[in-house]
């Protein structure tokens, strides 16, 4: 199957620096299929126009690719209705809309916005911002020494002043999936609402959001064989419905006055501005060619080689692994001895490894582990055994270099 | 793509190695940078006297590369004047974007030509550089 998959992404049949390309760094983006690359192509040969308001053929025609891509999004997380999915720029866009519309709104001095010290930076921020703004308290679950969370923790942390309660389902660093359904139950039954950062978690797994019982649920296309520039946001009808927009432009009015306005329904309300189509049509072509191949099968196929590389990694003397010892996720955060990240991937690209350095946009985390920042291994749908092997062996001779370097 | 290019044997040196590394007891110019984008971080202490940099020194955490920088441009700069350090940082920004120049003042930073070859290290190399200029103008 790897083969037949891994044949249908041009970039990945290159030489990097006289190797053969084996690139590991899918956390931070995902490479693109021909198929997404050819959705885009076709979108700007045959259907490129304005959405949703030209009367002529092509108008119909984007207006159709875009809508039916929002459809595809909303039956790939199982959301309700497609009106819940609005369209953003990523995660960090559509995690800022609910801070700022939403959070702002509900939260008062004195109310609690609860958080993991292992957030992104992008589901930290708008929560810190809009708790400085309303005079809100930060709180921030405990984290244990593998990077789990404890559900009896959680319960312990939220009360009846906990408005929101904003977690990862899956931790970019750590490779921890988060007991988000057990959240979602406490955050409900003292009347938070639970934010979901889906970036790590929707492309590698299958996403319920009813089942999850979350409020809101933010997801990045890039990370997912779709473009960049393209992301969505899923809630609940009756908070969507609730919240004002945070961007007045075209595409989002119902009727303009000089001195008010009012606003189109769902989900169009929240999308001023000429959309980012073409993005869009990607998005929805990617979860085409995710589905075709399964997202059960893309799960086993990462946590099977995750752990293969955990075994592997943690058998090279002096290397310290972040996260639990069984991975369910594909991602392996950890450090070579006292090489320096940096140096860690520069001699891994000259044989032509691509994986990340540096603190993965977690500030806070870092300061936890008690790092400066870290290197990061991880996996997608086609990554093979050999790809690490060959991970195995540049880490060992990096280890090498460094020592004899002196 | 040589990686010998980049982690020359002085460089190293450096790292291991590394010269002025520590704090002064008593007042000197500080100045506090990091590199947003990696977590690098340099605090570099000048203690300048009648227009000349007395002496210098600096604490901090990153790779082989902006750590053995930060120790060649300490050495380089003790007893310039501000205006040779300046015409030192100058130098330094040509070197990064593949000029050919020496340094004879202190040889070993000509041991970071190659860090041009790696477009993505270029900003470890000039954090202690970009310090002693914001250092300078404090000044």
């Amino acid at each position: 199957m790897i083969a037949s998959v891994r044949e249908q992404f041009p970039i990945l049949h290159q030489e990097i620096n006289g190797h053969p390309l084996v690139y590991l760094d899918n956390a931070a983006t995902s490479q693109k299929p021909q198929v997404v690359i050819d959705a885009v192509k076709r979108y700007y040969e045959w259907e490129n126009s304005n959405v949703h308001r030209g009367v002529h053929t092509l108008g119909s025609r984007a207006t159709d690719a875009y809508e039916g891509a929002r459809e595809k999004v909303a039956r790939f997380i199982n959301a309700e209705s497609s009106e819940q999915i609005i369209f953003t720029r990523g995660t960090t866009t559509a995690l800022n809309l609910v801070a700022s519309s939403y959070a702002r709104s509900v939260c008062g001095p004195g109310d609690e916005i609860v958080l993991t010290e292992m957030e992104h930076h992008s589901n930290l921020i708008p929560w810190q911002q809009a708790a400085i703004a309303v005079g809100a308290t930060l709180k921030y679950i405990p984290l244990q020494p593998d990077g789990t969370i404890r559900v009896e923790d959680v319960e312990a942390l939220v009360t009846e002043r906990t408005k929101v309660v904003a977690i990862a389902y899956v931790s970019n660093v750590m490779g921890v999936v988060h007991p988000v359904k057990q959240i979602a139950e406490i955050a409900h039954r003292h009347g938070a609402v639970i934010v979901v950062d889906g970036a790590q978690s929707t492309p590698h797994m299958k996403v319920d959001v009813q089942d999850l019982d979350c409020d809101f649920y933010a997801l990045s296309g890039h990370k997912m064989c779709a473009p960049t520039g393209i992301g969505a946001l899923y809630g609940k009808k009756a908070l969507l419905e609730s919240m004002e927009p945070i961007e007045f432009g075209g595409e989002m009015i119902n009727d303009v006055g000089l001195y008010e306005s009012n606003w189109k329904e769902l989900p169009w309300k929240f999308e001023g501005g000429t959309p980012i189509i073409a993005g869009a049509v990607g998005l929805g072509a990617a979860i085409d060619f995710l589905e075709e191949i399964g997202m059960d099968a893309i799960e086993r196929h990462e946590a099977q080689l995750a752990n293969y590389a955990m075994d592997r990694i943690s058998e090279i003397e002096g290397i310290s692994i972040y996260g639990p010892r069984k991975r369910k996720v594909g991602l392996v955060t950890f450090n070579l001895g006292d090489v320096h990240p940096h140096d860690v991937a520069t001699v891994l690209d000259a044989q032509g490894i691509a994986i990340r350095a540096g603190h993965h946009c977690c500030q806070p985390l870092m300061r936890w582990l008690k790092v400066s920042s870290t290197a990061r291994a991880s996996f997608y749908l086609y990554n093979t055994e050999e790809d690490v092997d060959r991970l195995v062996s540049a880490l060992i001779q990096t280890k090498e270099y460094f020592g004899d370097a002196t | 793509m040589q990686l010998d290019d980049l982690y020359r044997r002085v460089i190293m040196d450096h790292y291991k190695n590394p010269r002025n590394r520590g704090k002064f007891e008593e007042d000197a110019v500080t100045i506090d940078l990091n590199n947003p984008t990696c977590g690098d971080r340099i605090s570099l202490q000048l203690k300048v006297e009648n227009g000349v940099v007395a002496d210098a020194k600096y604490t901090g955490e990153g790779c082989s590369i902006s750590m053995s920088s930060a120790s060649m441009m300490t050495d380089a700069v003790k007893g310039r004047t501000l205006d040779e350090a300046i015409s030192l940082a100058d130098r330094f920004s040509s070197l990064m974007k593949g000029d050919e120049v020496d340094f004879d003042e202190y040889e070993d930073i000509e041991a970071l030509s190659g860090v041009n070859k790696f477009p993505a290290r270029i900003k470890c190399a000039t954090l202690a550089w970009n310090a002693l200029r914001k250092g300078i103008d404090a000044k």
